[in-house]
């Protein structure tokens, strides 16, 4: 096995070129854990570690281009006001420990339907960055999980960054595990509420072979509270529409039956955290005017 | 591969590691430090904290290569020869110690936690010690005894060794 350790971001895609086969690594908290069980012993390891472009974040225009190597303990500590569904999503990724390593663009290069930080991306309509000695392309976040742990990366592809418009409206960013740290979700459910444009966002989590938006349930949404003139008039939420778009979201879900929880269980619990999501998030909003 | 790093302050020289393995057993099998604990080998259980450059990380999902060069702190590295760290004697003290087993890894944790947090509360503890497991489920001594190490370390001098 060879350790691959650039310095720069132009080295790493020169070395993953030339090793197509090299398993990136950040955080260490998906890829130690396969190596440690000897599940999977790549050709090589490229530390993405010394590559310091890829741990910062920046303001460009309306967006935030969030490094891919930057920590979930970061975003809580410093992108909480700015991006509240993935800070939301980032505190309820396993302990202390792993937050300090983990990163976000480790849980797209996973790809895990379960990975915490994939509803609150799909809510907020982030892009993914990646790059290559070919070039550089953004992905839409809805095309970036293509089957179960598998993205649309090219082989000599690396993750860049994350492109994050802060949100005009209030996030939410809800999780089922069976105790309140180190847990891998059993389902989970990403929301925002897009006022300037009078749209929703949605992202399920564990509940269908990648993580998924609820494109239809988030479309209801959207034009009932329009018809409703809601979206201006900043009213209460009918409970009777909460409770439509938490079943709407249970109908986009597909899970499976594992050993984190039943299928039936996923579904139920999906369309009450929808259902809760809007209704927190609707609050928000009406005590923002 | 060599690998070149701090350790609790020394200057380390490590040669024939592995290039999949791991920190933790870098420490524990190459450099004679076996008080990180080698438990569940994926991030469950914090029995392998280790300060890297400052910060509380599994040593388990440290790459030997990522420590090169970097400053790595066990929690041998806590104490110094003739004294325990107060958070040590805090946990033998409190009864905080049974088999032993995830006691380092919650003295380097709480030591963080004491770091950045002078008298912190009941929650602040629990949600510090999070990723932290004790198999012998003694988690009220151990907040005991995370209580009584922040009371004499927040104690002015003299008082504390009462």
């Amino acid at each position: 096995m060879d350790f691959l350790q650039p310095s720069t971001w132009a080295e790493a895609l020169t070395a993953k070129a030339e090793h197509p086969g090299a398993v990136p690594i950040a955080g260490g908290t998906d890829v130690m854990v396969e190596l440690n069980f000897d599940r999977h012993r790549p050709e090589a390891l490229l530390d993405l570690t010394r590559v310091s472009e890829l741990a910062q974040w920046s303001v460009e225009g309306p967006a935030i281009r969030l490094g891919a190597g930057v920590t979930y303990a970061r975003i809580i500590n410093e992108l909480g006001c700015r991006l509240p569904g993935l800070a939301m999503a980032s505190r309820t990724v396993g302990s202390p420990q792993i937050r300090n390593r983990g990163t976000v663009g480790g849980n797209l290069g996973t790809a895990s339907p379960a990975g915490d930080s994939h509803p609150a991306l799909l809510a907020a309509e982030a892009e993914v960055e990646v790059a290559s000695v070919r070039g550089t392309r953004r992905i839409p976040i809805t095309e970036f999980y293509v089957g179960v742990k598998r993205n649309a990366l090219e082989i000599d592809e690396l993750i860049a960054a994350i492109w994050i418009t802060p949100p005009s409206g209030p996030q939410q960013f809800s999780k089922i595990g069976t105790r309140n740290a180190m847990a891998i979700s059993v389902c989970s459910f990403g929301l925002a509420l897009h006022p300037d444009r009078r749209a929703v966002g949605t992202g399920i989590g564990s509940a269908a072979p990648t993580p998924r938006v609820a494109a239809e349930a988030a479309r209801f949404l959207a034009d009932a509270l329009d018809e409703a003139g809601l979206w201006e008039s900043r009213g209460a939420l009918p409970r009777s529409l909460a409770v439509e778009f938490g079943e709407r979201v249970r109908a986009a879900a597909s899970p499976i039956d594992d050993v984190r929880g039943t299928a039936a269980y996923r579904l139920h619990s999906l369309a009450i955290m929808a259902r809760r999501s809007v209704s927190w998030a609707w609050t928000d909003y009406r005590k923002a005017a | 591969m060599r690998i070149t790093t701090t350790i609790n302050g020394k200057h380390r020289v490590v040669d024939d590691v592995w290039e999949g393995e791991s920190l933790l057993y870098v420490l524990r099998e190459r450099c004679a430090l076996p008080g990180s604990k080698n438990a569940c080998e994926q991030g469950e259980c914090g029995s392998c904290t280790v300060y890297l450059d400052g910060v509380p990380v599994c040593s388990c999902l440290v790459a030997a290569g990522q420590a090169q060069g970097r400053e790595v702190v066990t929690v041998e590295g806590l104490s110094s020869e003739a004294q325990l760290h107060p958070v040590q004697q805090a946990f033998i003290e409190a009864g905080a110690v049974q088999c032993g087993f995830c006691t380092p890894g919650l003295i380097v944790a709480t030591h963080d936690l004491l770091e950045r947090s002078e008298r912190p509360s009941e929650p602040e503890i629990r949600e510090a010690l999070a990723g932290n497991l004790c198999r012998c489920t003694g988690y009220e001594k151990i907040l005991d005894a995370v209580g009584l190490a922040a009371e004499r370390l927040s104690a002015p001098e003299g008082e504390a060794a009462r």
